[in-house]
């Protein structure tokens, strides 16, 4: 049996208990910053190999978790757990973590080559081990042959290997990653994007990623954290968490808001509360046409069409109040005919199954000046 | 700027005013370090290297150059590895009454010499010490310690914290962060500091005079004791070139380090 290259701990079989507790459990997590909430009592498991992210709008404590998972923030309650084993306590030089920095954080008076080996060079590794651990990590990222050149001689997509080869040269269990594209343009972001799953579905350890943009978490994710104002408002795959949110802010924060609620959703579903429905689920049709038993239908008017390439979004003005949003593939559909469409009044239609009912709407503002105009 | 024309050669001739002022006298100074005469007679009646060649054979300046230099490199030792530490301290952990200290600091900069230098004459007359080298090398260390500090302080302040964060996270403990991310980080200040606190102390005549007692000559306190002999007024004028070029010429220096490093953190 020989174990891939960078799993540190296959074929152990004392480890096994281990292995098969969490990576990372956090135990009613809350950190304050004087009179900020920062984090308010986060619960979580992160399971062992799992790509896990952390999405959230600014300022919901993605950063401040992460920190306290390295072990740069001392949690004001609450406890860490990394493997099973408690490291609240820990400081961050005794924690088998390792961190990809926003700002990368290279060191400015080092070489490539020695930034990567910093981690090895402090724990005191044998020099030819450092070199050729040092050379595998750089050649996992693509940057053999930049070992001699310093942090400012390189562009931004470079630092941002040259900081994920640093941190995985020491083979961690767990990776933390701090929106670590943030700083890219959108190609190079989605290349890394790929790049990144691939690196972790090679070595082969737990990925904790920060984000704040939606897509991202969807596209690389097992699952995903989603993070309002210090609480976890849903965990789930990409899947749960866009085709089953459980809350108003999780509909509207992961793909785009299409909420009924109020007067709308009494006069439409017949059902009181707040529903989502997502814009590629709806169809448009002409006023008169039919609508099956399994279906919901509303009247409305096109109040505005926006052209994307592909597809089309549709902004509908709904008889009963408010706004639905509706996207179409433009199989056919040319960009004149797409915006044509404008001001048309139509009958938009929906299966049943597709409607969601969510917990906390009710004041959600948009939807009460919606209801006015 | 539409200054008229006039406005304008008012304050071109102000400028040159000002650094004729400034620098004339120097000027002079100068020239007379190369005047073949011994009395002071301008101009100059013949230009001559005679005065290097005596100041340097001279034992008097000889000890107190020795002197001047070893108290400026002991006293900088000192006062970087207190700076250094005391920064630190300020700039990196959070503790009661840290602004407090911080300001305690650099207030003695303000102090006068005088109230320095008679302050510690009278400790170390209470402590039973010895005046001499030693005791000048503590006076001076109490001042280039405001310099060290100041200049370190200002870098750490402008240093980011995660390169530190990630040497920790990388498994480094303090002192190897210390070590190998922030000493390199703080580099440039320490020798700018370096620079300036030896500048001061090379120079420095009131605090001396307080702390040297009476065997033990600085050049500035060589200088000050010879200038009313007027056979030795060649060879004071010839130190005096020497004494103003080593004063300014760190000082230039840490301005150029300090300047660059300036450059390179936008
Ligand atoms: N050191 C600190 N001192 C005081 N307040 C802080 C500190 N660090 C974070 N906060 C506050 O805690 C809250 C959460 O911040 P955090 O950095 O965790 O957010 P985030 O989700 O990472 O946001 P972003 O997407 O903008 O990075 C914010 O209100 C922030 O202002
Ligand atoms: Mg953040």
């Amino acid at each position: 049996m020989t174990a891939p290259p960078g799993t540190p701990l296959a074929g152990q079989p004392d480890s096994d208990p281990a292995r098969r507790a969490p990576a990372v459990t956090l135990e009613h997590l809350v950190k304050r910053f004087g009179e900020v909430d920062a984090v308010s009592g986060v619960d979580l498991e992160i399971r062992d190999g799992e790509f896990f992210s952390m999405l959230g709008p600014s300022g919901s404590g993605k950063t401040t978790t992460l920190r306290m998972i390295a072990g740069f923030e001392t949690p004001t309650e609450g406890r860490i757990l990394l493997h099973g084993k408690d490291v609240t306590g820990v400081p961050p030089f005794d924690r088998d973590v390792n961190t990809v920095f926003q700002d990368y954080a290279l060191f400015p008076h080092m070489t490539v080559g020695q930034n990567v080996a910093y981690g090895l060079m402090v724990r005191r590794t044998p020099a030819a081990e450092l070199a050729s651990r040092t050379d595998d990590a750089l050649r996992m990222v693509q940057l053999e042959g930049y070992e001699k050149r310093r942090p400012a001689q390189l562009s931004g997509g470079q630092r941002q290997r040259v900081a994920l080869a640093r941190a995985l040269v020491n083979r961690p269990r767990v990776l933390l990653l701090d929106e670590p594209l943030g700083a890219l343009d959108l190609k190079l972001r989605e290349e890394m994007q790929i790049e990144l799953k691939e690196i972790q579905g090679q070595v082969g350890i737990t990925f904790i990623y920060v984000t704040h943009d939606q897509d991202e978490a969807l596209v690389m994710s097992d699952r995903i954290a989603v993070f309002n104002r210090g609480l976890i408002e849903q965990v789930g795959t990409p899947a749960d968490v866009y085709e089953h949110p459980l809350t108003t802010f999780v509909a509207s924060f992961v793909g785009t808001s299409n909420l009924l609620s109020a007067a709308a959703a009494r006069d439409i579903l017949g059902m009181d509360g707040t529903f989502t429905v997502r814009p590629e689920k709806i169809r448009i049709g002409a006023p008169e046409d039919s609508v099956a038993t399994d279906e919901h239908s509303a009247l409305g008017r096109i109040r505005e069409v926006v052209y994307l390439g592909a597809d089309t979004r549709y902004i509908v003005a709904l008889d009963a109040g408010g706004e639905l949003i509706v996207t179409q593939q433009n199989l056919q559909a040319s960009s004149m005919e797409a915006l044509a469409a404008q001001g048309r009044v139509v009958r938009l239609i929906w299966q049943r199954q597709h409607v969601l009912a969510l917990k906390g709407g009710t004041t959600t503002s948009g939807e009460a000046e919606g209801a006015e105009t | 700027m539409t200054e008229s024309p006039f406005v304008r050669v008012l304050l071109r001739v102000g400028t040159w005013l000002v650094l004729g002022f400034l620098y004339l006298p120097l000027v002079i100074l100068a020239v007379y370090a190369f005047n073949e005469s011994r009395a002071l007679a301008w101009p100059p009646p013949g230009l001559t290297l005679h005065w290097f060649g005596e100041a340097a054979a001279n034992p008097a300046v000889r000890a107190a150059f020795l002197n001047s230099i070893i108290a400026g490199s002991a006293a900088t030792a000192i006062a970087l590895v207190l700076g250094t530490l005391a920064s630190l301290a300020v700039q990196r952990f959070a503790f009661f009454g840290r602004d407090t200290i911080a300001f305690a600091l650099v207030l003695p900069i303000a102090l006068p010499g005088v109230i320095t230098g008679i302050a510690l004459q009278t400790t170390f007359k209470t402590m039973g010490l010895n005046f001499g080298l030693m005791t000048i090398i503590i006076g001076h260390a109490t001042f280039c310690v405001v310099i060290a500090y100041n200049n370190v302080v200002a870098r750490l302040r402008r240093l980011p914290r995660t390169p530190e964060e990630a040497s920790a996270d990388l498994g480094a403990d303090s002192w190897m962060t210390f070590r190998h991310i922030t000493l390199p980080g703080m580099g440039t200040a320490l020798l700018s500091g370096g620079l300036l606190s030896f500048a001061l102390s090379f120079d420095e005549i009131i605090v001396t005079l307080f702390t040297a007692g009476a065997g033990t000559q600085t050049i500035p306190i060589w200088i000050f004791a010879s200038i009313q002999r007027p056979t030795e007024l060649p060879v004071v004028n010839v130190v005096a070139l020497v004494l103003l070029l080593l004063s300014v010429i760190p000082v230039y220096l840490a301005q150029r380090i300090a300047g660059e490093t300036a450059g390179v953190t936008r």
